[in-house]
């Protein structure tokens, strides 16, 4: 199923798109030495699905008023969304090594006013969803057919404001609106639910009035599904996709890193990350 | 310093002053008012801004935006009582090519929406009103009303634009002009009967600029909001007393028209005061003494502050406590004899 082409004239997989992703972020957590790399190999799925089934765009023109908004709500994902973005052919790929550099349009932390393709300024985290709602609320009343996502954390489960925009959405019958929540289950001081418990969550967001899906993030044909599926639901309601996704996905010793919120990557380790998942490429 | 609970007033005899009494108005009780300036602005504005939209945090009606909200139900979006979301939600809106105005209390703009005004809003320059009822000292229900920093919260933020009216007349003139304006703007609201004052001095507003009300040789008072109107009254009742006093009105206080301050303040012989309705710390008074002191300008007869108190305040009606932190008209004469 995820060989299947996808975005119109492309006979590239899922697949393939979610390796480049993956490959792309790497190559820009080297720069740095270390980072959210954890986050973006997790996440990776979910943007291949994003941008190579999900989203209406050009790449050439990123603020084309038919497109789809996809807004960064967590900031310091950025590095996976500037993976995404180049794949999609909206950034262009040399700037790759700029990431998070002096004068860079690729900065740590997400920004609108940076970076070409990135909607909203991320980072203070439990903005996003507020954002989104404003914003399918603005395109219902440009009778716009266009969808809102928002890409957020279960860390941003904490946040206050986060359920104040589900509320909100709910009441309001945002069917225009798509909610993104990665569930890596780490945050900056230790295991999510640790952290707070925001379990059981589907029935919070139902409960809140959403279209609820919960999948694997990291199975490509269940997130394609999943999306599917949110935006054909017919309810007049907010639909939220809840991703289970792993820390470090494709990259095993990544994934066995305890602690990996922000990763400590040591030099020779970044080209046997490369390495290994050039080996995992097309299974 | 507040009483300890524990200790018992003395019974009041003869009534007194009630909070409640003084919610609906600022204005004297044979001063001329109009109602609602800000809601009714807004629907005439609506007419020709297709782009303008209300939102609000459960508190329309007590913003006036339910003016707005009743001639265009359509336009209006209610956001429950959530300010984090209604910053944010208007920010939305704003990328999406609208004109929001985001209504709520100052208190509630100021502190408990900070972080969203500053990122989702401000720091993108994003074309979203705020516009905030019970600005500094206008509600006698406590701190948790009374947005006694509200200026100095908004001051230490990059783009946000400041307005402190002074009365209906000038409501009325700021509405257009912060909506033809592109940027963010915090507008500390007068609602519901709003004392009409600057009309008899043919006064306009102008975007940026402060505008000299009156003149006078002893005593340059530099006011905003309803300071303005408190200092022409100090100006009369003080010409009984032979003192002469001039008033430069400031309604922009982001940013501060430098220029037409330093020119007012470098003319000889004068006190100069600046009076808010606003703590003393880092609103207008300590904005307007560090562009006379950059400028190397010291007024002949020295300079004051009248403002609130680096404290929290009481609860109470409120021209008793603007009577106690000294910014009622008598209060504030008392003070300028006294600098004299």
């Amino acid at each position: 199923m995820s060989t299947e082409p996808t975005r119109a004239g492309s006979n590239v997989s899922l697949r393939e798109r979610a390796y480049r992703i993956r490959r792309n972020a790497l190559l820009m957590g080297e720069v740095q030495g270390q980072g959210y790399i954890a986050q973006a190999l997790g996440i990776s799925d979910v943007l291949a699905v994003s941008y190579f089934h999900a989203l209406r765009y050009k790449p050439e023109d990123p603020e084309w008023e038919g497109r789809d908004r996809f807004c960064l709500s967590i900031g310091h994902y950025a590095i996976a969304l500037y993976a995404a973005l180049i794949e999609a052919g909206i950034l262009p790929e040399d700037e790759l090594t700029s990431y998070g550099g002096d004068d860079s349009r690729l900065p740590m932390s997400g920004m609108a006013a940076y970076t070409p393709g990135m909607e909203i300024t991320g980072g203070s985290l439990g903005h996003g969803l507020g954002i989104a709602v404003g914003m399918a609320l603005g395109l219902k009343r440009k009778k716009s057919d266009s969808f809102v996502y928002n890409l957020f954390s279960d860390g941003e489960l904490d946040e206050g404001s986060t359920w104040e925009a589900a509320m909100s959405a709910g009441s309001h019958k945002l069917d225009n609106l798509i909610g993104i929540v990665d569930v890596n289950g780490m945050q900056a001081d230790g295991a999510s639910r640790g952290v707070l418990d925001f379990e059981p969550l589907a029935p919070k967001f139902e409960a809140f009035n959403w279209f609820v899906i919960r999948v694997d993030g990291n199975d490509i044909d269940a997130v394609r599904t999943a999306f599917d599926a949110a935006r054909h639901h017919t309810g007049s309601q907010p639909r939220i996709v809840i991703c289970d996704t792993r820390m470090g996905k494709g990259v095993p010793f990544l994934e066995a890193r305890e602690r990996n919120h922000f990763l400590r990557v040591e030099p020779d380790e970044w080209r046997q990350a490369l390495a290994i998942l050039d080996e995992g490429r097309g299974r | 310093m507040r009483r300890s609970k524990y200790e018992k007033p003395a019974p009041r005899t003869g009534g007194g002053l009630k909070t409640s009494a003084m919610i609906a108005s600022l204005a004297g009780p044979d001063q001329r008012t109009r109602a609602a300036p800000f809601g009714h602005a807004l629907v005439e504005l609506a007419k020709s801004r297709p782009d303008l939209v209300g939102l609000s945090a459960d508190l329309a009606k007590y913003t006036d935006l339910h003016i707005f909200a009743q001639a265009h139900p359509d336009r209006f979006y209610q956001m429950g009582m959530a300010e984090q979301l209604l910053m944010s939600a208007a920010a939305g809106l704003a990328r999406e090519g609208f004109t929001p105005i985001a209504t709520t209390y100052a208190v509630f703009a100021a502190r408990r929406a900070y972080d969203f005004i500053c990122l989702a809003i401000a720091e993108e320059n994003l074309n979203v009103k705020i516009a905030c009822a019970l600005p500094g000292l206008t509600t006698g229900y406590g701190p948790s009303h009374q947005a006694t920093e509200d200026v100095a919260i908004f001051r230490g933020m990059p783009n946000m634009t400041i307005i402190d009216p002074c009365d209906a007349h000038e409501i009325e003139q700021v509405v257009p002009a912060m909506v033809a304006y592109r940027g963010p703007v915090y507008l500390r609201l007068l609602r519901g009967n709003v004392p009409l004052v600057l009309d008899e001095y043919g006064y306009t507003f102008e975007w940026g600029k402060a505008k000299t009300i009156r003149d006078g040789r002893d005593v340059l008072v530099i006011a905003s909001g309803l300071m303005t109107m408190r200092a022409l009254e100090v100006a009369q009742a003080l010409a009984d007393d032979r003192i002469d006093v001039a008033v430069l009105h400031v309604p922009t206080i982001k940013p501060l028209d430098e220029a037409t301050i330093l020119a007012e303040a470098r003319k000889g012989g004068r006190l100069v005061v600046v009076a808010e309705n606003h703590t003393v710390i880092g609103g207008l008074g300590e904005a307007v003494a560090g562009v006379l002191m950059r400028a190397g300008v010291m007024p002949d007869r020295g300079f004051r502050q009248v403002g609130l108190p680096d404290e929290f305040l009481d609860a109470g009606a409120l021209p008793t406590l603007h009577d106690r932190y000294g910014i009622s008209t008598e209060a504030m004469a008392r003070s300028i004899r006294e600098w004299l």
